[in-house]
């Protein structure tokens, strides 16, 4: 059974006309690293916002782990599982110092106290922010508080992290931390990671890649799949990587290129 | 000259701590394209906002055209027509029944006639791209968000500022959206010859438009270079948690195997010629 399962989705928002979404039908895997790209209100946020309940599908189904997010005695069980992270660091965290932050979460799924001190330090580990207990959050870095949030989450246990543009306000660094950290996450542990990003080229590192259109799946693929029908990806006002953009054009000039992805890639075979 | 800041000092509390903005002196001229970087919390939008007369420095002074706004009764009205700041996600401020009353609002305060304040929005939209029949009379809320923050800066371009200031003015819009506002921003620049000043943390959005790039870090203006010789500095970029520009970090890494590139290029057509031209007879795979 996939981890996540959505069939036959659509969702529109109260006042509107056109659905945000129209007609899903997707199922990840767990432990899949799952990138979401498209347009400015092609329906990205409103399909990571029914991972977890925020929002209910207006018919169709969306199972997690088998459970249907419309039956409300699953609500908190899939919250656990599936935790979110957005765009704005500096509205997520709500406690005064780090640890109180990421204890949080355990301590109203009613963990208890030795379990939960646990948690935390495993959690700040994990996300390579030991020893930032004592902080308060104000005092972190935008890509620091972000690893925060996710440590919030972890320290949940959850099979699924849902990232909603969570570099769209970092400077590079920042993105460049965060992205480390989803990756080990996804790797070592094994958690599910769907990442939805503006930037392409943190999509490269991805198993799939869903690209949406007019609030539906438009293409799925993997990242060699997707950045490889370039008109494809510009007619949806979308970009190739600076990568792929530029083996392309080198392509046409008359160098024999395999298809590349990333810069080591590019330049051991230029050179 | 437009624009000069003189031992500018500012020290204050911010929701994320005490801040501080230590000596900064700058001289801004006209038609320039001003590149501002730095990593998060290193000053930019303070200094965006001091440039404008929106914040007062502890210390030093700000003139504007001869005028040293950190006097008293300055007329600070007609200091922020001449400087626009556009905030970070400018359309949560937007509040209009319409389209036209939210860009109309600025000049409104202008004691410009109607009919001027007419022209003005129907140039201000057009100059971001939006049909003046089409969107005048449609509710700012149920715009696209692209489209939204395209009002949103509309409603400061009505006020026909000298210099435009922008804070992170692409973040959270997709490649299209990105790709529409950065020829918005050269239009500005090269056509209206407006100063643009633009606060990003893509790289290659600085280097693509630039001039000149000034990099702040922990309150202190770093460099203050063309975008040539600041990517050039790519230990000391890195080091203040910013990176070059993708295009160039390649050019980089192919000098880094021994081949003479040029690694102050920040376009692909800059690095597909001079790549054809230095790697051209190498065997390639």
């Amino acid at each position: 059974m996939a981890l996540i399962e959505i069939k036959g989705v659509d969702f529109t928002y109260n006042e509107l006309e056109t659905p945000a979404l129209a007609n899903i039908n997707l199922s990840i895997e767990a432990g899949e690293f799952i990138a979401i790209i498209g347009g400015n209100g092609s329906g990205k946020s409103t399909l990571a916002k029914l991972l977890n309940v925020l929002l209910l599908p207006g018919s169709g189904k969306v199972l997690v782990d088998g459970m249907d997010t419309a039956d409300e005695k699953y609500k908190l069980k899939i919250r656990q599982k599936v935790g979110m992270v957005f765009q704005n660091p500096d509205n997520q965290l709500v406690a005064a110092r780090v640890e109180d932050d990421i204890a949080f979460g355990p301590e109203n799924l009613g963990i208890p106290g030795p379990e939960i001190r646990k948690r935390v330090d495993q959690a700040l580990e994990l996300v390579g922010m030991a020893g930032f207990h004592d902080y308060p959050p104000h005092e972190l870095s935008g890509g620091q508080k972000q690893r925060i949030a996710i440590a919030g989450i972890i320290a949940m246990e959850p099979d699924c992290i849902v990232l909603d543009e969570p570099t769209a306000m970092l400077d590079p660094k920042g993105r460049k931390e965060v992205m480390d950290t989803i990756h080990f996450l996804n790797k070592e542990k094994g958690i599910t990671i769907i990442h939805i990003t503006h930037f392409m080229e943190e999509t490269i590192g991805a198993d799939r890649i869903f690209v949406m259109h007019n609030g539906a799946i438009y293409k799925e693929g993997t990242p060699e799949e997707i950045f490889h029908s370039i008109s494809d990806i510009k007619r949806l006002g979308l970009d190739v990587t600076v990568v792929v953009e530029l083996a392309e054009r080198l392509k046409k000039e008359g160098f024999n290129l395999p298809d590349v992805l990333t810069i080591s890639e590019l330049v051991d075979c230029l050179c | 000259m437009l624009i000069e800041l003189k031992n500018v000092t500012h020290v204050y509390e911010h929701e994320r701590g005490t801040r501080v903005l230590k000596n900064v002196n700058l001289e801004i001229r006209e038609n320039e394209f001003i590149g501002l970087i730095g990593h998060t919390g290193s000053g930019k939008s303070t200094l965006a906002q001091i440039l404008n007369g929106l914040i007062k420095p502890s210390e030093g002074n700000v003139i504007i055209d001869g005028i040293d706004i950190t006097k008293e009764k300055v007329n600070l009205q007609r200091i922020r027509q001449k400087i626009g700041l556009v905030f970070q996600y400018p359309e949560h401020q937007l509040f209009e029944e319409t389209v036209y009353k939210d860009i109309a609002f600025g000049p409104g305060n202008l004691e410009l006639d109607p009919e001027d304040i007419e022209i003005r929005v129907r140039e201000a939209l057009e100059l971001v791209g939006l049909n003046y029949e089409e969107f005048k009379n449609r509710s700012p809320f149920n715009l696209s968000g692209g489209q939204q923050r395209k009002v949103a800066i509309a409603g400061v371009l009505a006020m026909k500022p000298e210099v435009l200031i922008l804070d992170e003015p692409t973040a959270g819009l997709d490649p299209q959206g990105r790709r529409q506002l950065m020829g918005l921003l050269e239009t500005l620049y090269k056509k209206e010859g407006i100063t643009v000043i633009l606060i990003s943390h893509r790289m290659e959005e600085i280097a693509r438009l630039s001039t000149r790039v000034i990099v702040l870090c922990e309150g202190k203006v770093q460099f203050d270079d063309s975008p040539e010789k600041v990517f050039a500095e790519v230990e000391a970029i890195k080091k203040l948690s910013l990176g070059l520009p993708e295009i160039t970090e390649i050019l980089h890494c192919i000098k880094e195997r021994g081949f003479d590139v040029r690694t102050d290029i920040f376009t692909i057509d800059g690095a597909v010629k001079e790549i054809v031209s230095k790697l051209r007879r190498k065997d390639i795979c």
